[in-house]
């Protein structure tokens, strides 16, 4: 049986990528892609944990499952955004939406 | 007797009326609907005097305090709450009658003299408003309503004196006599509320019922710099009377507000407001008599020293309204010694009878005089003795009520004013003889300057006034109101009023002492018009010549004794230099200062932390990353 810590290793990983990305990358897309793999390290968390400290019951693979489904709705809010972003302001860059800072 | 409530609400709807949509009606509608309105209010007055005097005032021989109105407007405590009420009394009713009588003289009579000003509306509207506050403050049951209405009185004599609100020289008169008066009032307010904070009522019933109980008993023992707290009370009260009463030193401001329209100061400065403080002295007269005796000593010194000292000044004036203005303030002084000298209960309270005697004939006398001014002005369009002399053959009406006028101020009988005068005289001769014999003699001074005026107006050479100047008769409107108001000071004098007014509400008898005081004060009034006869029937030189002797006191007397010029001093230096300029100090740096550091702190720290906001997300989501590991940091190490 694979060690709970290689399931953590994994996931801090993919959050830490996650987060670099989030930060440094300036298109939209790539910021959306970087958030998408905090999500999922977040899951793997879940789903990891469930299994090895409770493995009678389900609720850590369900809120996994409901992690995906808002993922994928969230996924499309923001690509709704990003397409209007792109249509006002003909490209993606994320530093040319500076319109609301104080 | 509810429908005296309409006598308040008659002149405040008329004010509004006429003040709000008065614009839109033609001057001359305006004019008559105000007119109206005062007929009505007057003859409300005098069925309320009918009713009052022949029927339901006398209950058991005493005169009593009828309060047909009262309404609890504001409650403090169980005991002090002010009210709005209505106070028929005597003396209340008296005042009724007077300023509705006047009142409505004078509104006939601006229809005349007012005739093509513009703002005849609001002139009338304005007069409404007097009207109103002055009734108000006659009739009020308690002494914080009478406050409110005496500053409504006194805004509303403001507007009135600055009518020609074009005239620089009216608008400073208004604001002298506004911000004097002010002065004055405040005083008064802190003498009410020493009396009210001790007393625990603002009611005049409650004040002055049983020999004014309440107040001896409640300031009993508080002393203030050497005086009883009820000295300062009254003191400071009778400094609101003296205000509005024109006592010196606080008379300055009459003779400026001559600058208001003539039939304005007949209303106002002479028969009205003016008395507005011997009223508020003789309403609270039993507080004073046996609260303060000092303080109705001082009344009468300063009465006394105001009756000389206006007199002396009245002999020099040649402004005709400034004349009138000092005669009414050594009169308005006449009444107040009365007030003081007086003692309280049957006939030793002469004076305060007398006193509203005076009251009651001097507004009758001294409002024909201004109108008849009035009406000498609007034919010779000039204040001005040296613009005036031989009218009598162009205005005979108007000569004769005049001189009818000057006989009931000089005090000759039959006319009005040698009733009133001798009681006064009588009076001050039973309690201070110095103050008699002072009086004795400004008794003789008014004659003089009263028939000075009205020789050098009427009599005193040939002027030539030719062509479109040529003086003429004043309109009907104007000599009705004259005529009507010679009648009345002929006919007041016969009035017993100690039948109706006295201390203490209990008639008594009085008689003239055709033994002692009543020659002497005809002989003194005969010299003096005697003397004014010499100097002025005829054009001569015997005044100027007597004046050039009298050099630099002349000239003092000319400048009324500088009074003015001490004032003007006393606030540029000692007020605006030392308390203005260290309170304008402390509010631009202390209150300012503190106001600008406080905008000034939190300015600095929004552009500080202005920055935080950048507008980029991956920045916030690094503050958040590192604040979150940071935590986690603290969680785990700590």
């Amino acid at each position: 049986m694979i060690r709970i810590e290689y399931y953590l290793i994994v996931s801090t990983l993919m959050f830490f990528i996650g987060i670099f990305g989030f930060i440094t990358r300036k298109n939209m897309i790539a910021i959306l892609i970087s958030l998408e793999l905090v999500l999922n390290a977040v899951e793997i968390n879940f789903a990891a944990f469930n299994r090895y400290l409770f493995p009678e019951r389900l609720e850590g693979m369900f809120f996994t499952l409901f992690g995906i489904a808002i993922t994928a709705a969230e996924t499309a809010v923001a690509l709704a955004i990003i397409i209007n972003a792109y249509r006002s302001i003909g490209n993606i860059n994320i530093n040319n939406l500076t319109k609301m800072r104080g | 007797m509810e429908y005296s409530l309409l006598i308040l609400i008659t002149p405040f709807v008329l004010f509004l009326f006429l003040g709000l949509v008065g614009g839109k009606l033609k001057p001359k509608s305006a004019g008559i609907i105000g007119t109206l309105g005062m007929t009505l209010c007057a003859a409300l007055s005098y069925t309320v005097a009918y009713q009052y005097f022949f029927g339901i005032g006398k209950t058991s021989g005493a005169w009593s305090s009828i309060i047909p109105f009262n309404f609890e407007w504001l409650r403090f405590t169980d005991l002090l709450h002010i009210d709005i009420g209505i106070l028929l009394d005597p003396i209340s009713v008296m005042m009724l009658v007077v300023i509705t009588t006047v009142s409505l003289m004078v509104h006939i009579y601006s229809l005349g003299y007012m005739h093509g000003e513009s703002g005849f509306q609001r002139y009338y509207a304005l007069l409404s408003l007097f009207s109103f506050s002055m009734l108000g403050l006659v009739i009020a049951t308690n002494i914080f309503q009478m406050y409110i209405f005496w500053e409504l009185v006194g805004v509303s004599s403001y507007s009135l004196i600055g009518f020609y609100y074009q005239r620089p020289s009216a608008v400073s008169a208004s604001k002298k006599a506004f911000i004097v008066t002010r002065f004055a009032d405040l005083g008064f307010l802190v003498g009410i509320l020493i009396l009210s904070y001790y007393t625990g009522t603002f009611d005049f019933a409650a004040l002055t019922a049983s020999n004014a109980e309440l107040v001896t008993t409640s300031l009993a023992g508080g002393t203030f710099l050497g005086l009883s707290l009820a000295t300062w009370a009254l003191a400071l009260i009778f400094m609101g009377g003296a205000g509005k009463s024109a006592m010196f030193p606080l008379h300055i401001w009459l003779p400026d507000a001559m600058e208001g329209p003539t039939p304005v100061s007949a209303l106002i400065h002479a028969a009205t407001m003016v008395v507005a403080g011997v009223y508020l002295v003789a309403r609270l007269f039993p507080v004073y008599f046996f609260a303060a005796p000092d303080v109705l000593e001082m009344i009468a010194w300063v009465g006394t020293f105001t009756a000389l000292f206006a007199a002396i000044i009245a002999i020099t004036q040649t402004d005709i309204k400034r004349v009138l203005a000092f005669s009414t303030i050594s009169q308005i002084a006449y009444m107040m010694v009365a007030l003081g000298v007086s003692d309280y209960g049957g006939h030793d309270g002469l004076g305060y009878m007398s006193s509203m005697f005076h009251l009651f004939t001097h507004a009758f006398f001294k409002a024909l005089l201004f109108l008849g001014a009035g009406s000498v002005i609007h034919a010779v369009h000039s204040n001005e003795m040296g613009a005036m002399g031989g009218l009598h053959k162009y205005m005979k009406i108007t000569s004769w009520t005049f001189l009818i006028a000057c006989l009931a101020i000089a005090g000759i009988p039959p006319f009005s004013g040698f009733f009133s005068k001798d009681e006064i005289l009588s009076a001050a001769f039973h309690n201070q003889p110095v103050i008699f014999w002072t009086l004795w003699i400004v008794a003789g001074m008014t004659a003089f300057y009263m028939f000075r005026l009205y020789f050098r107006i009427f009599w005193n050479g040939k002027r030539e006034y030719k062509g479109l100047h040529k003086p003429q008769e004043s309109p009907f409107s104007m000599v009705m109101p004259l005529v009507l108001l010679a009648i009345f000071s002929i006919g007041t004098g016969f009035i017993h009023f100690a039948d109706f007014i006295s201390s203490d509400n209990m008639p008594f008898h009085t008689h003239i002492d055709w033994k002692g005081v009543a020659p002497l004060s005809i002989a003194v009034a005969l010299a003096g018009i005697g003397t004014a006869y010499a100097f002025y029937f005829r054009e001569s030189r015997k005044s100027s010549v007597i004046a050039g002797k009298m050099g630099i006191f002349y000239r003092c007397v000319l400048h009324k004794f500088y009074i003015d010029e001490v004032w003007m001093w006393i606030t540029r230096t000692i007020i605006f230099r030392y308390i203005c300029d260290s309170i304008k100090w402390f509010d631009r740096h202390i209150i300012d200062g503190a106001m600008d550091g406080i905008s000034w702190t939190v300015q600095k720290a929004s552009t500080s932390i202005r920055g935080l906001q950048s507008g980029y997300v991956r920045f916030y989501v690094y503050v958040f990353v590192a604040g979150t590991l940071i935590i986690a940091a603290i969680a785990l190490f700590a």
